[in-house]
């Protein structure tokens, strides 16, 4: 199984406060891997440090079999790592295909071109809607975005995402936000997600977890303390204490 | 006119609304001979408001020093005529858009590493440089008294200026006709739809993968180009230039004239400065303090109740319209069915 | 070396003097740019407001100079509030482009008022005796008047400092500047806070213009000529902090005044320059914390 994304020794303090504590960390291709604990254990920390919005104090990040914890975001996003943001981060001014269509053109190197027409650019509107049909998004290309309900523009965050075409995906609780009725959608597509993507997604909705992830890791205060395939992590009576408090455990 | 905004779906193609702007611009100078250097005044702040565009309604960089490049290219104008005696007009424009562009590339790569305030503030800074440097260096620029005996040789040798402004004014819309098709053009193409990402979501333009720092650093520099093109009009109208080109009143006055026209559209940019020129010249004049007032109340009401300036409240208008129509016509079968 | 030392002192001194009144007039800004994250270039026209109010106080009402300081103070805070409840406040999430024009216009407002009421030239200060004159200190004289403002000013900043770090006010307002939705969130009124800030803040502008009319002329153009050095001090200071604009004030101030007297050709220039290289090495300002 090749390692498409890895951690070595990850540590980061804010000043005392010690916020990840030596993660080591290994996703495979093709991995469903979900990140859990409780509020304040850094996970979002971790995260940020993946796609080097944060520096960490000390370790490394490997992307691909390549040491890339200086480079910029703007870097791994070129080496293939694709990132969802916890509050959606859209063009809220702009509609639902243009949306998409802005990263397909970025990624495929036209983003810059000023002297022929957008919307000449067929291949950029082609792939922008077919991305659009594989979410289900097709019949809302031409909404803007800030008249999409609050579950559909969850998808459309993720649709950006996809379009940069990432070998690394990190969703950051895709969930979030979004009504329970409607959160089978969500899992909809993540399940038909291309199967050579590596997915860590970091979730509290455990309904959701559960039935995506094939291996689940616990951080607890910047630690990882359990790492295991569901059926592992649910029988531990570890993961009861933590969630649950030791009474029940 | 609909607003075009950074997409791979809107229509590039010219409307027939598009060409109203330049069948009005030909039929002033034939209707009104007399208003021909108001005209020509009005068709270089047309040009330099569409720079000003490009910058603060299209990529979202808010800029009061934009007289700066403007200025630059007015100086360069009068200097070439004044101190060089190099008068012939095609030339000058190329020297000043060239001139301003690289000052638009030097102090863009500098403070667009900057955001909001501090961006503000140093655009701010760097007019104000080229306000004292141009106050200062009077061997260079006449200082306060600025540049005159400034003549301008004929147009590819054949067309000469003259005192009634005619050859100006054409010079002014034919250079304003290339200045919009290729802002235009920027506009509709994937570089402008990027800096309406930019502008919409900087982080997320960022995250994915857009070179947003290389892209802003060039609209700034065509920006400046085009705002210095603009300034080496308005010195071959005027035959003279002094230090209100380069003064902050100017980049705020340019500023006002874009949010009354409507930003981030290309036709606000024209309706604009048409509008203010228009009443400053009929009402300043008589009532300078009250005009100064006005224009304050009136970017205050502007902000607060009509943020897309006039284009905005006419599209308003015709979408009420349209509407009222459309409810219209699904009653009218109702009725008929009644009388039958 | 006798001269040399004299015209240091000197410049020193009248610099310190400059920066005081910079820094009086420039601390609300900073305050309510870190707080309220509204970019508001008509802060200047408090200052004005607050040199009109002065000299009209004491040469139309006749007001002794103490209580015309306070009624200066006291109308701009009091005019800042209504400005900030019937306009400032629509426009907080408005955004930057929206903020500028609208305190463009105010400042356009403001100055063609000014030029209506007064005219346009300068307002002459006429200064009670008992603040003219001579200072004699280690045998130098130095001008009562702006030993005053350097006195007054050291004792106004210690307690705005005092306040802001010792009374709940102040920590609110600390809190505020740093995380605004955490603030809310634990119950601290931000609208309130907002207010009473800007009120603050505005106050002191107009008290610092009305203190500084000697050394920065009262006339109408005074919103857009000083615009840009009231920003430089904040920028360069540091948003949303009290100790970044007090260094910068005082470091322009001495330096404006250190050019004008030995390289007068140079004009501000060389302070503008300055500005965007350090502004480079550190884009949040001296104090600030990057964005």
């Amino acid at each position: 199984m090749t390692v498409v994304l890895e951690t070595r020794a990850l540590c980061k303090n804010f000043g005392a406060l010690p916020v990840a504590q030596s993660i080591d960390f290994q996703l495979t291709a093709g991995a469903r891997h979900a990140l859990i604990g409780p509020n304040g254990a850094g996970k979002t920390t971790f995260v940020n440090m993946l796609t080097g919005r944060l520096q960490p104090s000390s370790g490394a990040v490997i992307l691909g079999g390549d040491d890339v914890t200086r480079l910029s975001q703007r870097e791994r996003v070129k080496r293939g790592l694709g990132r969802t943001f916890q509050i959606n981060s859209l063009f809220r001014g702009l509609s639902t295909v243009d949306n998409v269509a802005l990263a397909v053109a970025e990624r495929r190197g036209l983003g810059g071109r000023m002297l022929k027409p957008a919307r000449a650019h067929t291949d950029v509107r082609d792939e922008s809607m077919a991305l659009l049909r594989t979410l289900g998004l097709q019949d809302d290309a031409a909404t803007l975005i800030s008249s999409l309900p609050y579950g559909k523009q969850r998808l459309v965050e993720i649709a950006i995402t996809l379009a940069m075409k990432p070998k690394v995906l990190l969703l950051d609780e895709p969930a979030a936000g979004v009504p329970s009725m409607e959160t089978h959608r969500i899992l909809d597509v993540l399940e038909s997600l291309p199967a050579e993507i590596g997915i860590l997604i970091i979730e509290h909705d455990m309904d959701l977890v559960f039935r995506f992830a094939r291996r689940i890791t616990i951080l607890v205060n910047g630690a990882t303390l359990l790492e295991g395939t569901p059926e592992e992590i649910a029988r531990d009576p570890r993961v009861r204490e933590v969630y649950l408090g030791e009474r029940h455990a | 006119m609909k607003r075009h905004n950074g997409s791979y779906s809107a229509d590039p193609r010219i409307g027939w609304l598009e060409l109203l702007p330049w069948v009005l611009g030909v039929a002033a100078f034939f209707l009104l001979p007399d208003y021909l250097s108001l005209g020509a005044r009005i068709l270089v702040y047309v040009l330099y408001a569409l720079s000003l565009d490009l910058v603060v309604g299209y990529a979202g960089i808010v800029t009061l020093g934009h007289s700066a490049f403007f200025g630059l290219g007015a100086y360069v104008a009068g200097i070439l005529a004044a101190r060089l005696g190099v008068t012939d007009p095609l030339l000058e424009l190329i020297v000043s858009f060239i001139a301003s562009a690289l000052l638009g590339l030097a102090t863009g790569a500098v403070i667009l590493r900057t955001r909001a305030l501090t961006l503000l503030m140093l655009t701010l800074a760097i007019a104000s440089i080229l306000s004292e440097i141009a106050n200062k260096a009077t061997w260079l620029t006449g200082g306060a008294d600025g540049l005159s005996g400034i003549t301008v040789s004929p147009i590819f040798g054949i067309f000469r200026f003259d005192l009634f402004g005619k050859t100006a004014y054409w010079m002014c819309l034919a250079a304003l006709l290339v200045g919009w098709w290729f802002v235009r053009r920027v506009i509709y193409s994937p570089f402008g739809a990027s800096l309406v990402g930019i502008r919409e979501n900087y982080a997320r333009m960022s995250a994915i993968g857009s070179p947003v720092y290389g892209r802003m650093l060039s609209v700034y520099t065509l920006s400046a180009g085009i705002a210095g093109a603009a300034g080496a009009l308005m010195t071959q109208t005027n035959q003279f230039v002094g230090l209100n080109v380069l003064s902050f009143e100017s980049s705020g006055e340019l500023l006002v004239m874009l949010i009354l026209g409507g930003v981030g559209r290309i036709y606000g940019a024209f309706v604009g400065p048409i509008v203010y020129i228009i009443a400053q010249d009929q009402l300043a004049k008589q009532f300078p303090e009250y005009w100064s007032l006005g224009i304050g109340l009136l970017l205050v009401i502007i902000v607060l109740f009509a943020r897309d300036g006039i284009l905005g409240i006419l599209d308003r208008i015709v979408a009420a319209v349209r509407r009222r129509s459309t409810a219209r016509t699904a009653i009218e079968p109702k009725r008929s069915d009644a009388t039958l | 070396m006798k001269d040399l030392i004299a015209s240091l002192v000197s410049v020193g001194f009248h610099g310190t003097a400059y920066g005081m009144i910079l820094y009086v007039i420039s601390v609300g800004l900073s305050v309510t740019m870190g707080l309220m994250g509204f970019a508001n270039l008509a802060h200047g026209v408090f200052a004005m407001a607050g040199g009109y109010i002065l000299t009209t106080a004491m040469d139309r009402w006749g007001l002794p100079f103490p209580v015309s300081l306070a009624v200066s103070f006291a109308l701009v805070a009091a005019a800042s509030v209504v400005l900030e409840r019937t306009l400032y406040s629509k426009l907080y999430t408005a955004g930057e482009l929206a903020q500028v024009l609208f305190t463009i216009g105010l400042i356009f407002v403001a100055t063609a008022i000014a030029r209506l009421i007064y005219g346009t030239l300068q307002q002459p200060v006429h200064l009670p005796d008992y603040v003219r004159g001579q200072y004699s200190l280690l045998g130098r004289d130095f001008p009562s008047y702006r030993v005053f403002i350097i006195v007054f000013g050291a004792v106004m900043v210690a307690g705005l400092w005092f306040g802001v770090e010792r009374t709940r006010f102040g920590a609110m307002v600390r809190a505020a500047v740093d995380n605004r939705a955490m603030a809310q969130s634990i119950g601290i009124d931000t609208q309130r806070l907002f207010m009473l800030t800007f009120a603050l803040g505005s106050g002191l502008a107009g008290l610092g213009g009305a203190l500084g009319a000697e050394i920065i002329a009262i006339e109408p153009s005074y919103p857009f000529e000083h615009l840009v050095y009231f920003l430089i001090v904040v920028a360069v200071g540091g948003l949303g902090t009290l100790r970044g604009p007090f260094i910068a004030a005082l470091v322009i101030g001495i330096a404006d005044t250190a050019i004008k007297y030995w390289v007068p050709q140079f004009g501000a220039f060389l302070i503008y320059v300055a500005t965007i290289v350090l502004l480079l090495w550190r884009p949040s300002g001296l104090f600030g914390r990057p964005a």
